[in-house]
């Protein structure tokens, strides 16, 4: 099994001098393909911090984080948003869906900024958007649709450009139980296919489902 | 991205407030509409000017001073390589009367018949007194339009008798319409025979002015010149002791035309900073969409936009603003320059309208940078951060 990312001794500082706040304060951790983790901590722990760094949406203040044989440190700008673009598939608390753009346009959105030709682009969308049950639902506005819906929407978002690792940030926090369950039940679905999936959420029936759980708690990961 | 796509998804940020976008293309629109209007407005009283000129003839002279019969036909057939014609008259102001009615100040003409065939002095109707008219000092005349319908208001005045300073004489024919930008209404005259006009009002012998007509509108300083040397030599003068004056109307109208010329400049000038504050207008609201944007701006780059991406985009939305405003713009002033405005018919200046597109959409892209700036270098946990 390979190594989707590494993570040593990563420090993650905010501010200089007496005003600095050490959000990470040294955390090691490796993610190997098809795992499910769930990364657990209360708010103030460092756990947003953590997703921003996998996510490559921030850069770590010190230690090496590697992402699909990638130093991510090392890259640049440009770099960047290709890892972003083909190799991360984001899901977050709200959806994030552009609300001015239907389902389908919203799950093209990445294969438009990862070059793909705009035939075979809406074909991948459509394939996307049946495997989380919403084909019928493509012309629709983001606000036309329940919560559950858009966020399967930004599910099938995540997975248009078949990437290395699913990164999900509280997919379920503004959700109720019944759209919960069926999240829930689909990141199962995409366990079972072998996905690499990294969950943040504080929701114990949440973190259940995942094959490992790691808790953050003052910046470091606890026992 | 391709282009096509970056336009498409410029297209639909435009169209995502619609109010706002058209009040931000109408400043953009008025801007390129003032300044192909203005421009074809100032252009259009440049060329009322230059009309102007091409109706007097641009290859005219007039010689005013005092000169004799022989001194003029001796220019006439000193075989100058520049000249063309020279036609003596002769002017005086008096009383004109038909059996109707009179008019008094009527400016009387005493020519040769070559008269009729310098600048625009042309028969509208009838005929030209004849040189065998000149010979018999005939006393026939050619009247102008105005005078025509003044003395003869219910019919033709052709073949018609009126008298000047109670004098009988025939109109024979009537001058076509004349334009009068040379002061006195040049539709309101007598011409008649130099000879008549001489024996029986100014004194015989004595010639007020010569029109000199050159070979061609080049030629007309060149003849000024030969013309100078010939008449010093008849009346035994030099340049400084001359005391007639040479004068060239066409060079005093196109002074006229460069002040019109640069009228226009002014006046593209003014347009210009309205485009300014037109563009202004584009930046102010690309930052407010930016700024309400910043969430979105956030998840493209989260899905992997680039920097370049999203100044792109914000860029072609910017230019595509400045474009449709500059093309309404462009049919605005098209649609204006059908009327008259104050008097001058505008005439739209070929180049005013690519000047104009290309500087509205060059405003839209230099006024967009900034804000596509902000929005490409925004850090997308900030941006997704945000509200």
């Amino acid at each position: 099994m390979s190594t989707v990312l590494s993570l040593s001794d990563i420090q993650q500082v905010y501010g200089t001098g007496d005003a600095a706040v050490h959000a990470l304060r040294g955390i090691n951790l490796t993610v190997e393909q098809g795992d499910y983790l769930a990364i657990m901590g209360p708010s103030g722990s460092g756990k947003s911090t953590l997703m921003n760094l996998l996510g490559c949406l921030d850069i770590a203040s010190d230690g090496i984080y590697e992402l699909a044989g990638h130093n991510v440190a090392e890259l640049s700008e440009r770099e960047l948003a290709r890892v972003r673009n083909e190799e991360i598939g984001f899901i977050f608390q709200s959806f994030n869906l552009v609300s001015r753009m239907t389902a389908q346009a919203n799950v093209e959105l990445p294969l438009v900024y990862g070059g793909v030709r705009k035939k075979e682009r809406a074909e991948r969308a459509r394939a996307a958007l049946a495997m989380v049950g919403l084909s019928d639902r493509g012309g629709h506005q983001p606000q036309q649709l329940s919560g559950g819906q858009q966020q399967r929407v930004a599910i099938a978002r995540a997975l248009v450009t078949n990437p290395t690792l699913l990164l999900a940030d509280e997919p379920t926090g503004n959700l109720d139980s019944t759209s919960t369950e069926e999240i829930l039940g689909l990141f199962d679905q995409l366990r079972d296919e072998g996905r690499t999936i990294v969950i943040i959420t504080h929701e114990d029936e949440v973190a259940a489902r995942a094959k490992r759980v790691i808790h953050v708690r003052d910046g470091l990961i606890a026992a | 991205m391709s282009l096509f796509e970056i336009l498409r998804s410029a297209l639909a940020g435009v169209t995502a407030n619609k109010l706002r976008s058209v009040l931000t293309l109408l400043g953009v629109l008025i801007g390129v509409a003032a300044v192909i209007l203005l421009l074809a407005v100032g252009n259009g009283s440049a060329q009322t000017v230059k009309d102007a000129i091409s109706s007097l003839g641009t290859n005219t002279l007039t010689v005013r001073g005092t000169f004799t019969n022989d001194q003029a036909t001796a220019l006439r057939e000193a075989g100058l390589g520049h000249v063309d014609t020279v036609v003596p008259q002769v002017s005086t102001s008096l009383t004109v009367a038909s059996p109707d009615t009179s008019e008094d100040s009527v400016s009387i003409i005493g020519t040769t018949a070559d008269y009729f065939e310098t600048g625009t002095n042309t028969i509208g109707s009838g005929d030209a007194f004849t040189d065998a008219d000149i010979t018999t000092s005939s006393k026939v005349v050619v009247i102008g339009q105005t005078l025509a319908t003044t003395l003869f208001p219910t019919g033709s005045a052709l073949g018609e008798s009126i008298s000047i300073d109670g004098n009988a004489y025939t109109v024979v024919g009537i001058l076509s319409s004349q334009s009068s930008t040379t002061g006195s209404d040049a539709n309101s005259v007598v011409i008649a025979p130099i000879t008549r006009v001489q024996r029986s009002f100014t004194g015989f012998d004595a010639v007020s002015t010569l029109t000199i007509e050159a070979t061609s509108s080049e030629d007309v300083s060149a003849a000024e010149a030969e013309v100078g040397i010939v008449l010093n030599q008849l009346q035994g003068t030099t340049d400084d002791t001359a005391t007639y004056t040479i004068t060239n109307q066409s060079s005093l109208l196109e002074t006229q035309a460069e002040s019109a010329e640069s009228f226009t400049v002014l006046l593209g000038v003014v347009a210009a900073i309205s485009l300014l504050v037109g563009g202004i207008g584009v930046t102010n609201v690309m930052l407010v969409t930016v700024t309400e944007r910043t969430r979105e701006i956030g998840i493209r780059k989260a899905l992997g936009a680039t920097r370049g991406a999203i100044l792109g985009q914000f860029l072609a939305e910017a230019a595509t603003l400045t474009l449709v405003g500059g093309i309404l713009g462009v049919a605005v002033a098209l649609i204006g320059a059908q009327y008259e405005i104050y008097g001058t018919q505008p005439v739209v200046l070929d180049y005013s309208i690519p000047l104009a597109l290309g500087v509205s959409v060059a405003i839209g892209v230099f006024f967009g940078v900034y804000p596509a700036a902000r929005a490409a270098n925004m850090r997308p946990i900030q941006a997704l951060r945000s509200i």
